[in-house]
């Protein structure tokens, strides 16, 4: 069904069950406990992390099957991010022309940077990516201002035509919708002492995430993905063998462009105001971290590095110090402090220390990352030895 | 004419920032075979190198003043650094007041250090893994001492002045027959170009007449036949990353009263060098310095406001267009090597 292998395609329906229980899952802990602060079933959260998904599962497209390490990509989700704000001002709030839009735009440049980059490999096609995602953060934040808003951002006006909408009756802002459906829209279910949010925002990213997903699955499959794998493997005989693999290999770049607008435009679409400073590189390095951190080249990898790290972000940077001392507090005093400041640098500001450290490790003792670290686990749990040392050809996730 | 000459003076500090990170790093990349990504952070470390002697130095007793009342009518607390206390009150002043230039002797064991605990202790691991790892790993690295250097020193920028000698400005101008205040240029950017021009010409020196030099010149060229000849040839390969950590390093220090350091000023320039290093062509180092000198003049040639009126937004992406020219003209870079990193 739906051209996927029986596997793939529960597969499939167990990620589209995930998805769509996520705000029940996402939420264990019961309101006012002391685990509370570790639910990660708001709305905020939830799409971020859909969205980064999507941006991930893209990246990884390029990354993960031709090898070809890009560090410009958050260029792609700035262009998303303002093609969807200039539909949102332009034509109307609902956010289904500005997502068409921003894939497109996503597609384009990248078939423009794609078409430059790729006469190059290795670390020079990094650099040039790095450089044109550099130039265009550089010219949103300075000449490019009245299309992009330079410092300030770009947001939705009182005053902007809007020409498919009504005119707005009270005065206000309309809210960013899908055919009327508010983004914003949530239902509250109180059970059990656990307050659960469904939020249609979230809804319409983790939907968008899914179909993504599949389409990239059957990507993966297809013998496009086999002709990427291929230019991963061995370039040079590919060229031997009479192939020209650039446009397989520039393909690879505009799709996961597509994915990086699409990913721009839901964020624009959730909160609705694009800033330069989603172009800078350290966006760019952030998709990388997921997708490494997850696993490159795995169907899930990069889903579980953007989940990971989003929600890694979002709790770790509000543990503080008096949370700490609640945590510790069944130590002596003086343990209770020591711990306290061994474990103080690592949260709150410090969140990105602990994400390089943990990041270094990956790379250092897990390339394959969190995918390869389940597949260890459960090797050792089912304790195979003859799986030592020896890959396995195709990963459980793919 | 002052106006291109003014420019060109400007352009040469950056310049000479940017060719000392990429003498560095093509120097790691060409002995060791390893892309750098932390070798910014090695600059951001140097940087504060500078930040914590000044600090070391200005440590002050409080003694309690009673013949004199501060403006709440309380005796006067007054600070004397231990410095003046202990070498009478010129010496002491006069070593605080340079606290910057003499940064650099802290600067170089400290970096050397830096440099050997990296290498041994991480990047030897990566030899044999794909660039890619390497970039990855290091980048990762950078993070990590980045993140450490916030959490010791806070995230703003911290003023380091130079000397007060060395404060003022130099009317450039009136040297070239040009009227006085014409071309006006800082003391100490003149100091940091000269610098400059002594480590690169010291690098060169040691790389072209010394033995150890020679060794890891024929290193370079072929490490393993080198490695026939009985020549333990990774343990100079280390010590060369230390003096590429070393470059790095007194090239943060000097720069201090230039910019004034900030745990994120090490990612910025790492960003630009490694433009420049492509530029001039991985692993050629006459390459690295030329195009840092190169693409620190023509940036500032950019910002002048009649090219800024013709051409809008140059300046902010003069690098990138030009690496971008370069490297779609000349795929190798300027004076970059057949047979490095073609694959």
């Amino acid at each position: 069904m739906l051209g996927l292998g029986k596997k793939d395609l529960r597969f499939l329906l167990i990620v589209l069950l995930l998805t769509l229980a996520a705000p029940i899952l996402l939420n264990p802990f019961a309101e006012g406990s002391a685990m509370a602060q570790f639910n990660a079933g708001y709305p905020d959260l939830m799409q971020r992390i859909a969205i980064f998904a999507i941006f991930a599962v893209g990246f990884n497209i390029l990354f993960g099957l031709t090898g070809y390490l890009s560090f410009g990509h958050a260029a792609f989700i700035g262009i998303g991010s303002y093609a969807m704000v200039w539909m949102l001002k332009l034509l109307t709030m609902n956010i289904l022309p500005g997502l068409i839009l921003a894939t497109l735009m996503g597609g384009a440049f990248a078939l423009l940077i794609g078409y430059v980059s790729l006469r190059r490999s290795g670390i020079y096609f990094s650099i040039l990516t790095l450089a044109f995602a550099q130039m265009s953060f550089n010219m949103a934040y300075s000449v490019l201002t009245p299309i992009t808003g330079g410092e300030n951002g770009l947001g939705p006006a009182l005053g902007d035509p809007r020409i498919l909408d009504a005119a707005a009756a009270n005065g206000t802002i309309p809210e960013v919708n899908l055919f009327g459906l508010s983004m914003r829209a949530t239902y509250e279910l109180d059970l059990a002492g656990r307050v659960f949010q469904f939020n249609a925002g979230y809804y319409v990213c983790g939907l968008l995430s899914v179909l993504m997903f599949y389409l990239a699955l059957r990507l993966f499959r297809s013998p496009f993905g086999m002709m990427l794998r291929a230019i991963k493997c061995n370039q040079h005989r590919l060229n031997y063998t009479g192939l020209h693999s650039r446009p397989y290999m520039l393909s690879a770049f505009v799709i996961s462009g597509m994915y990086a607008g699409l990913a721009g435009g839901l964020m624009a679409a959730m909160d609705p105001l694009a800033g330069a400073d989603r172009m800078q590189w350290q966006a760019s390095g952030e998709v990388v971290l997921m997708v490494i951190l997850g696993g490159v080249g795995t169907m899930l990898g990069p889903v579980l590095g953007a989940g990971f790290i989003k929600y890694c972000e979002n709790i770790f940077s509000k543990i503080n110090d008096h949370v700490l001392h609640d945590w510790f507090s069944i130590f002596p005093k003086w343990l209770e402090n020591l711990l306290v400041t061994v474990v103080h640098p690592f949260v709150g500001q410090g969140w990105h220390l602990t994400l390089g450290v943990l990041f270094m490790l990956v790379v250092i003792f897990l390339p394959g990352g969190l995918i390869e670290g389940g597949q260890r686990i459960g090797r050792l749990i089912r304790r195979k030895p003859d799986a030592k040392g020896k890959a396995p050809a195709t990963t459980p996730a793919e | 004419m002052d106006a291109l000459i003014l420019q060109t003076l400007n352009g040469l500090d950056k310049g000479s920032a940017y060719a000392l990170i990429a003498l560095g790093l093509t120097l790691i990349f060409g002995t060791l075979g390893v892309v750098n990504f932390a070798h910014g952070t090695l600059f951001m470390i140097g940087a504060f190198c500078a930040v914590t002697l000044q600090r070391l130095l200005s440590l002050s007793e409080v003694t309690i003043d009673p013949t004199k009342k501060d403006f709440l009518g309380n005796a006067l607390k007054v600070k004397t650094p231990y410095i003046e206390a202990w070498f009478g009150k010129d010496v002491g002043a006069a070593v605080v007041n340079w606290s910057v230039p003499l940064s650099i002797l802290l600067a170089i064991p400290v970096m050397l250090v830096v440099g050997f605990v990296m290498e041994r202790g991480l990047i030897k691991h990566f030899y044999k893994r794909p660039h890619a790892d390497q970039i990855l790993v290091t980048f990762g690295l950078a993070i990590v001492l980045q993140e450490v250097i916030k959490y010791y020193f806070g995230a703003n920028p911290i003023p380091a002045p130079a000397p007060t000698d060395f404060a003022g400005s130099i009317d450039f101008g009136v040297w070239l027959g040009f009227p006085p205040n014409d071309i006006i240029y800082p003391y100490w950017r003149m100091v940091y170009f000269l610098f400059s021009l002594v480590v690169i010409g010291a690098v060169f020196a040691f790389l072209q007449f010394t033995t150890f030099g020679m060794v890891v010149r024929a290193g370079m060229a072929d490490r393993e036949t080198v490695g026939l000849l009985g020549i333990n040839i990774d343990r100079r390969f280390t010590i060369m990353f230390g003096i590429a950590a070393v470059v790095a390093g007194t090239a943060g220090a000097m720069y201090t009263p230039i910019n004034s350091p900030a745990f994120t000023m090490g990612m910025n320039f790492l960003v630009l060098s490694f433009v420049v290093v492509v530029v001039g062509g991985m692993g050629s180092l006459p390459g690295a310095v030329l195009s840092g000198f190169l693409l620190g003049i023509l940036e500032s040639y950019a910002s002048m406001n009649w090219i800024k009126d013709v051409i809008p937004g140059i300046d902010q992406i003069i690098i990138y267009v030009i690496a971008i020219i370069v490297l779609l003209t000349r795929p190798r870079g300027l004076m970059g090597r057949k047979g490095v990193m073609e694959d």
